[in-house]
């Protein structure tokens, strides 16, 4: 395989909600190692393409491929064991829990059956999934807050044990949806600088849905546009900003003031 | 030991045992209101298995837990595909139906009840409710105690981390419910005689009672909910029958003040004297 074979691929997949054509035949591509973002005007249908990754609903046709293999059909408890984590639009951490002990719930899916079920993480100080957690913490500079009730906690600061949490599964591929939504600059620039540590290693690759095209030209090495579900066009974070189409449908021409845009529905 | 002293004593044990098992399903986020029914299996296998097959009562009453929780495990694949206030209707039923069987079983008595031989006392009791308590704290210092709150938090983002929260919520509603059962059979050999009219409603309300008062995020919390609501009404009994007033009137007063419970999770972690970190003050920007 060579460095730039995709990791995801979504091949003519559709996923309609009644009368509603939120997704029409989507293909498109994530390269391995690629950080990629994927914009579009609300309603676009972004997150949806994201629920329909880690199978929180199933598609209507197509079909996904994460490494050439078909998991159209694979149940969304089983996706992160084939390598798929995600962050949410909204944060969803487990608020009773605190900072460390849902950093540990992230690595559930690494201790199958009933002896990793059972592993004494909050019995054992030395536990190695706990150490393992700890140290996690320590490097994205969040090990203040391990015993904080995550509930208790700043949003930016919640953001980013999320995003600890998510790569607790150790994942080829993580999925951040609008990871910067509702931060702060401060905040903005701590989660950018926590998520290009985590690029750095290699081995991760990054699909991320963001409206803030600061960070994903900061971020991102490829983006992929879409509208009405469909894909308008994809190229680098330069050749977009520069793109017509994506001018006209959702970034605004230079001259104009950037218009939010306002969909009759949302995805 | 006075006679009153050990009654209460026994009674609070008692209730401790069955507070952990109305604990289990409850922090999984499920309300079993069946679980009197569990309790009665317990008794009344236990105190079968002790008259007919002479049984100890210390080898038959935990076999009386593992055949109510075997039960559980069966009916629960069915009950347990139903959700809040269906689900709390299915298990009300559930206990509906196993006091009904027992009524019209003729070989544990029927309506008429069922004598225990096989007596055990306060120590045994005791003994039993600490190993009780023991084996569900150290249960939750597990991975199985972080999947189990993750599954009550939310179910999504748990399934997408990987957690099978049905199994999970199969697991917590048998062991609870194997729990309830050891209780049960704890009741009939202290008593010496039950009925299938005892193990009614409101003993799973009361149950459940225990723990929502006492908390459903942590191990303590039904601990101190079972001593508070046993012993709370022998305190008030000097007000005779007024101590029934007072008591309800406790318990809406701390649903009030105590939402979550006396003891919640991130009220342990500040006690115990965790450091609370710089944010403390810090506005709040969005609940999310």
């Amino acid at each position: 395989m060579s460095a730039t074979d995709p990791i995801l691929r979504l091949e003519s997949v559709s996923k309609h909600f009644g009368g509603l054509r939120v997704i029409e035949d989507l293909t498109l591509a994530v390269r391995r190692g690629v950080r990629t973002a994927l914009i579009g005007p609300n309603g676009a249908g972004k997150t949806t393409v994201f629920n329909l990754i880690t199978g929180v609903f199933p598609v209507d046709a197509g079909r996904i491929l994460l490494d050439g293999a078909d998991i159209t059909g694979t149940p969304s408890r089983l996706r992160i064991r084939h390598g798929i984590a995600r962050s949410f639009q909204n944060i969803r951490l487990m608020p009773h829990l605190s900072t460390l002990e849902n950093v540990m719930v992230g690595q559930h899916c690494r201790n199958p059956g009933l002896r990793g079920v059972l592993q004494p993480v909050n019995l054992v100080p030395r536990n190695r999934w706990r150490e393992a957690a700890r140290a996690a913490l320590a490097n994205a500079a969040l090990i203040q807050y391990e015993r904080s009730t995550v509930g208790n906690l700043p949003y930016g600061v919640q953001k980013r044990i999320e995003l600890v949490r998510a790569l607790m599964a150790q994942p080829r591929l993580l999925l951040l949806d609008e990871p910067a939504a509702g931060l702060n600059p401060a905040e903005t620039e701590a989660l950018q600088a926590q998520l290009e540590k985590v690029c750095a290693g290699g081995g991760l690759t990054v699909l991320v849905v963001e409206h803030d095209m600061h960070f994903v030209g900061a971020l991102c090495e490829a983006v992929i546009v879409l509208d009405f579900g469909r894909k308008i066009a994809e190229g680098s974070p330069e050749e977009i900003r520069h793109n017509l189409l994506v001018q006209e449908t959702y970034l605004g021409t230079p001259a104009a003031e950037p218009m939010e845009q306002h969909r009759a529905y949302s995805a | 030991m006075s006679g009153y002293l050990e009654g209460v004593l026994v009674l609070l044990a008692v209730n401790v045992v069955f507070a952990y098992g109305g604990f289990l399903p409850l922090a999984a986020g499920q309300l079993n209101l069946g679980l009197a029914g569990f309790a009665a299996i317990g008794a009344y296998a236990s105190a079968y298995l002790s008259n007919v097959f002479k049984l100890a009562p210390l080898v038959a009453i935990p076999l009386a837990g593992i055949i109510a929780g075997a039960v559980a495990l069966v009916v629960a694949v069915p009950v347990l595909r139903t959700r809040g206030i269906y689900l709390a209707l299915a298990t009300f039923a559930l206990g509906q139906i196993v006091q009904a069987g027992i009524l019209n079983l003729e070989v544990v008595g029927g309506a008429a009840g069922y004598p225990v031989a096989a007596f055990i006392r306060l120590p045994t009791i005791a003994a039993t409710a600490v190993i009780v308590v023991a084996l569900v704290w150290l249960l939750f210092a597990t991975r199985f105690g972080l999947a189990v709150i993750a599954v009550h938090d939310d179910e999504g983002a748990a399934d997408l981390i990987g957690i099978d929260v049905r199994a999970f919520q199969i697991a917590a509603f048998a062991l609870g419910s194997a729990i309830a059962g050891v209780g049960g059979g704890l009741y009939a050999h202290h008593f010496s005689f039950i009925e299938a009219q005892y193990f009614n409603i409101s003993l799973s309300i009361t149950i459940v009672l225990y723990v929502l008062l006492g908390g459903t995020q942590t191990v303590v919390g039904p601990l101190l909910g079972a001593a508070v609501f046993t012993l709370l009404p022998e305190l008030l009994r000097a007000s005779a029958h007024w101590r029934y007033v007072a008591f309800a009137a406790a318990v809406i007063v701390i649903m009030a003040l105590r939402p979550e419970g006396l003891v919640t999770g991130a009220q342990l972690r500040r006690l115990f004297g965790f450091t609370r970190a710089e944010h403390v003050g810090l506005p709040k920007e969005r609940t999310g």
